[in-house]
Protein backbone atom coordinates (compact mmCIF):
# COMPACT_ATOMS: atom_id res chain seq x y z
CA UNK A 1 0.00 0.00 0.00
CA UNK A 2 1.24 3.63 -0.53
CA UNK A 3 0.36 6.92 1.05
CA UNK A 4 1.35 10.31 -0.37
CA UNK A 5 1.21 13.30 1.56
CA UNK A 6 2.05 17.39 0.63
CA UNK A 7 4.26 18.68 3.52
CA UNK A 8 3.09 22.35 3.33
CA UNK A 9 6.54 24.92 3.60
CA UNK A 10 4.81 27.56 5.07
CA UNK A 11 2.97 26.54 8.09
CA UNK A 12 5.75 25.01 10.29
CA UNK A 13 2.93 24.27 13.06
CA UNK A 14 1.88 21.46 10.54
CA UNK A 15 5.19 19.73 9.81
CA UNK A 16 5.16 16.06 11.48
CA UNK A 17 1.51 15.58 10.78
CA UNK A 18 2.56 13.23 7.69
CA UNK A 19 4.94 11.45 9.75
CA UNK A 20 1.93 11.36 12.65
CA UNK A 21 -0.18 9.84 10.21
CA UNK A 22 2.05 7.24 8.83
CA UNK A 23 2.80 5.89 12.41
CA UNK A 24 -0.28 5.74 13.28
CA UNK A 25 -0.81 3.12 9.76
CA UNK A 26 1.86 0.91 11.05
CA UNK A 27 0.34 0.81 14.54
CA UNK A 28 -2.92 -0.36 12.96
CA UNK A 29 -1.09 -2.50 10.59
CA UNK A 30 0.78 -4.14 13.75
CA UNK A 31 4.30 -3.72 13.05
CA UNK A 32 6.45 -3.90 15.96
CA UNK A 33 6.56 -0.76 17.77
CA UNK A 34 10.39 -0.48 17.50
CA UNK A 35 9.98 -0.40 13.63
CA UNK A 36 6.99 2.12 13.88
CA UNK A 37 9.20 4.13 16.20
CA UNK A 38 12.23 4.58 13.87
CA UNK A 39 10.22 5.02 10.69
CA UNK A 40 8.35 7.61 12.84
CA UNK A 41 11.80 9.34 14.18
CA UNK A 42 13.19 9.26 10.27
CA UNK A 43 10.10 10.53 8.46
CA UNK A 44 9.52 13.74 11.08
CA UNK A 45 13.23 14.96 10.43
CA UNK A 46 12.94 14.43 7.25
CA UNK A 47 9.69 16.86 7.46
CA UNK A 48 11.18 19.07 9.46
CA UNK A 49 13.85 19.63 7.00
CA UNK A 50 11.82 19.94 3.92
CA UNK A 51 10.17 22.76 6.24
CA UNK A 52 12.98 24.45 7.47
CA UNK A 53 15.15 24.52 4.37
CA UNK A 54 13.23 23.79 1.14
CA UNK A 55 9.82 25.35 1.43
CA UNK A 56 7.85 22.08 1.75
CA UNK A 57 7.81 19.16 -0.89
CA UNK A 58 6.02 15.92 -1.00
CA UNK A 59 6.19 12.89 0.97
CA UNK A 60 5.71 9.39 -0.18
CA UNK A 61 5.32 5.95 1.60
CA UNK A 62 5.51 2.73 0.41
CA UNK A 63 4.51 -0.10 2.88
CA UNK A 64 4.95 -3.58 2.11
CA UNK A 65 5.27 -7.43 3.73
CA UNK A 66 8.69 -6.58 3.83
CA UNK A 67 10.00 -3.33 3.92
CA UNK A 68 8.52 0.52 4.45
CA UNK A 69 9.99 2.78 1.52
CA UNK A 70 9.86 6.35 2.50
CA UNK A 71 10.78 9.02 -0.20
CA UNK A 72 10.67 12.69 0.39
CA UNK A 73 11.44 14.96 -2.39
CA UNK A 74 11.66 18.51 -2.72
CA UNK A 75 12.16 21.67 -4.95
CA UNK A 76 14.50 23.76 -2.72
CA UNK A 77 17.87 24.73 -2.71
CA UNK A 78 19.69 21.46 -2.73
CA UNK A 79 22.42 20.06 -0.83
CA UNK A 80 26.32 21.64 -1.77
CA UNK A 81 28.08 18.98 0.13
CA UNK A 82 26.48 16.20 1.17
CA UNK A 83 29.17 14.71 3.41
CA UNK A 84 29.13 18.11 5.75
CA UNK A 85 25.58 18.08 6.17
CA UNK A 86 26.02 14.89 6.86
CA UNK A 87 28.19 15.34 9.82
CA UNK A 88 26.40 15.75 13.47
CA UNK A 89 26.29 18.84 14.64
CA UNK A 90 26.72 21.08 10.86
CA UNK A 91 23.43 22.93 10.51
CA UNK A 92 22.70 25.47 8.24
CA UNK A 93 19.10 26.07 9.88
CA UNK A 94 17.96 30.00 10.43
CA UNK A 95 17.96 31.68 13.94
CA UNK A 96 13.80 31.20 13.41
CA UNK A 97 14.24 27.49 13.13
CA UNK A 98 16.33 26.97 15.85
CA UNK A 99 13.94 29.15 17.99
CA UNK A 100 11.46 26.64 17.00
CA UNK A 101 13.99 23.72 18.51
CA UNK A 102 14.91 22.62 15.17
CA UNK A 103 18.75 22.87 13.71
CA UNK A 104 20.50 21.05 16.19
CA UNK A 105 22.19 19.65 13.30
CA UNK A 106 21.23 16.26 14.16
CA UNK A 107 18.38 15.90 11.13
CA UNK A 108 20.33 13.71 8.65
CA UNK A 109 22.11 11.21 10.58
CA UNK A 110 19.21 10.59 12.51
CA UNK A 111 17.50 9.48 9.46
CA UNK A 112 20.21 7.13 8.49
CA UNK A 113 20.81 6.08 12.14
CA UNK A 114 17.19 5.26 11.96
CA UNK A 115 16.77 3.37 8.87
CA UNK A 116 18.08 0.41 7.19
CA UNK A 117 19.34 2.02 4.12
CA UNK A 118 19.07 6.10 3.03
CA UNK A 119 20.18 7.45 -0.43
CA UNK A 120 20.07 11.19 -1.07
CA UNK A 121 20.09 12.74 -4.70
CA UNK A 122 20.37 16.26 -4.48
CA UNK A 123 21.38 19.26 -7.22
CA UNK A 124 21.85 22.92 -6.09
CA UNK A 125 19.34 24.68 -7.55
CA UNK A 126 17.44 22.11 -8.17
CA UNK A 127 16.12 20.19 -4.90
CA UNK A 128 16.80 17.40 -3.00
CA UNK A 129 15.00 13.32 -3.09
CA UNK A 130 15.99 11.58 0.17
CA UNK A 131 15.28 7.33 -0.11
CA UNK A 132 15.20 5.54 3.16
CA UNK A 133 13.95 2.02 3.78
CA UNK A 134 13.11 0.22 6.78
CA UNK A 135 13.11 -3.51 7.18
CA UNK A 136 9.91 -5.32 8.43
CA UNK A 137 11.48 -8.59 8.22
CA UNK B 1 7.96 7.25 40.69
CA UNK B 2 4.72 8.23 39.45
CA UNK B 3 3.85 11.76 37.24
CA UNK B 4 1.91 13.17 40.22
CA UNK B 5 4.72 12.67 42.70
CA UNK B 6 7.18 14.52 40.02
CA UNK B 7 4.47 17.20 39.72
CA UNK B 8 5.10 17.71 43.90
CA UNK B 9 8.25 17.76 43.77
CA UNK B 10 8.78 20.14 40.96
CA UNK B 11 5.70 22.32 42.36
CA UNK B 12 4.27 21.33 39.16
CA UNK B 13 0.36 21.53 37.58
CA UNK B 14 -0.56 18.89 36.07
CA UNK B 15 -2.48 20.48 32.51
CA UNK B 16 -3.41 17.76 30.80
CA UNK B 17 -4.61 14.18 31.58
CA UNK B 18 -4.27 14.57 35.13
CA UNK B 19 -6.20 11.19 35.28
CA UNK B 20 -2.71 9.36 34.58
CA UNK B 21 -1.33 10.92 37.50
CA UNK B 22 -0.32 7.41 38.89
CA UNK B 23 1.24 6.63 35.57
CA UNK B 24 5.46 5.37 36.35
CA UNK B 25 7.83 7.59 34.80
CA UNK B 26 11.19 6.11 35.25
CA UNK B 27 13.65 8.10 33.13
CA UNK B 28 13.87 11.86 32.05
CA UNK B 29 15.50 14.29 29.44
CA UNK B 30 15.52 17.45 29.45
CA UNK B 31 16.49 19.49 26.55
CA UNK B 32 15.12 22.57 24.47
CA UNK B 33 16.16 21.27 20.87
CA UNK B 34 13.72 18.69 19.41
CA UNK B 35 16.25 17.53 17.04
CA UNK B 36 18.45 16.02 20.27
CA UNK B 37 15.72 14.90 22.11
CA UNK B 38 14.93 12.70 18.71
CA UNK B 39 18.15 11.81 18.11
CA UNK B 40 19.44 11.10 21.80
CA UNK B 41 16.09 10.14 23.56
CA UNK B 42 14.05 7.09 23.38
CA UNK B 43 13.44 5.63 26.67
CA UNK B 44 9.96 7.51 27.04
CA UNK B 45 9.26 9.03 30.47
CA UNK B 46 9.64 12.78 30.94
CA UNK B 47 10.54 15.43 28.71
CA UNK B 48 11.47 18.67 30.20
CA UNK B 49 11.38 21.10 28.27
CA UNK B 50 11.25 25.13 27.82
CA UNK B 51 9.97 25.04 24.37
CA UNK B 52 6.49 25.89 23.98
CA UNK B 53 5.10 24.88 20.66
CA UNK B 54 3.35 21.95 19.24
CA UNK B 55 6.59 20.40 17.60
CA UNK B 56 7.40 19.89 21.69
CA UNK B 57 4.05 17.74 22.06
CA UNK B 58 4.26 15.78 18.40
CA UNK B 59 7.90 15.19 19.44
CA UNK B 60 6.82 13.48 22.40
CA UNK B 61 3.89 11.84 20.89
CA UNK B 62 6.59 10.14 17.84
CA UNK B 63 8.59 9.11 20.42
CA UNK B 64 6.11 7.59 22.40
CA UNK B 65 6.99 10.14 25.81
CA UNK B 66 4.82 9.63 28.55
CA UNK B 67 5.05 13.09 29.98
CA UNK B 68 6.14 16.71 29.11
CA UNK B 69 6.63 19.41 31.89
CA UNK B 70 7.00 22.71 30.31
CA UNK B 71 10.19 24.93 32.95
CA UNK B 72 10.42 28.25 33.41
CA UNK B 73 6.78 29.14 33.71
CA UNK B 74 5.85 28.50 30.31
CA UNK B 75 2.14 27.95 29.28
CA UNK B 76 1.23 25.18 26.56
CA UNK B 77 -1.69 26.80 24.41
CA UNK B 78 -5.02 24.90 23.52
CA UNK B 79 -3.70 23.29 20.65
CA UNK B 80 -0.84 21.83 22.45
CA UNK B 81 -3.07 20.53 24.87
CA UNK B 82 -5.35 18.99 22.45
CA UNK B 83 -2.82 17.23 20.96
CA UNK B 84 -1.80 15.93 24.20
CA UNK B 85 -4.89 15.20 25.22
CA UNK B 86 -5.51 12.97 21.90
CA UNK B 87 -2.16 11.27 22.45
CA UNK B 88 -2.91 10.32 25.83
CA UNK B 89 0.56 12.46 27.02
CA UNK B 90 0.74 14.21 30.32
CA UNK B 91 1.59 17.65 30.64
CA UNK B 92 2.50 19.62 33.43
CA UNK B 93 3.81 23.02 33.96
CA UNK B 94 6.32 24.53 36.57
CA UNK B 95 7.92 27.65 37.27
CA UNK B 96 11.32 25.96 38.16
CA UNK B 97 14.17 26.78 35.52
CA UNK B 98 15.85 23.64 33.51
CA UNK B 99 18.30 22.83 35.61
CA UNK B 100 17.00 22.72 38.89
CA UNK B 101 14.04 20.68 37.54
CA UNK B 102 15.95 18.12 36.39
CA UNK B 103 18.49 18.07 39.59
CA UNK B 104 15.68 17.54 41.83
CA UNK B 105 14.03 14.75 40.15
CA UNK B 106 17.51 13.11 39.46
CA UNK B 107 18.55 13.77 43.33
CA UNK B 108 15.10 12.08 44.07
CA UNK B 109 15.97 8.72 41.55
CA UNK B 110 14.76 9.63 38.10
CA UNK B 111 17.92 8.72 35.85
CA UNK B 112 18.60 9.79 32.68
CA UNK B 113 19.69 8.10 29.64
CA UNK B 114 24.06 8.25 30.35
CA UNK B 115 25.21 6.95 27.61
CA UNK B 116 27.31 9.41 25.62
CA UNK B 117 26.46 10.43 21.84
CA UNK B 118 27.74 8.44 18.69
CA UNK B 119 31.71 9.65 18.03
Amino acid sequence: MTFDYVVSGDDFSSAGTASQDIKKRLQQLGIPVQIVRRTAIAMFEAEINMVIHAHGGVAHVAIDEHKITIIMEDHGPGIPDIELAMQPGYSTASESARDMGWGAGMGLPNMKKNSDFMKIDSTVGVGTRVTMELNIT
Amino acid sequence: MTAGKIAILLGAEIVCHDDLRDKEIMTACGSDMMSDVMAFYHDGGLLLTGLVNIQTVRTASLLDIDAVCFVRGKIPNTDMLALAQEAGIIIMQTALPMFPACGILYQSGVKGNIQAADK
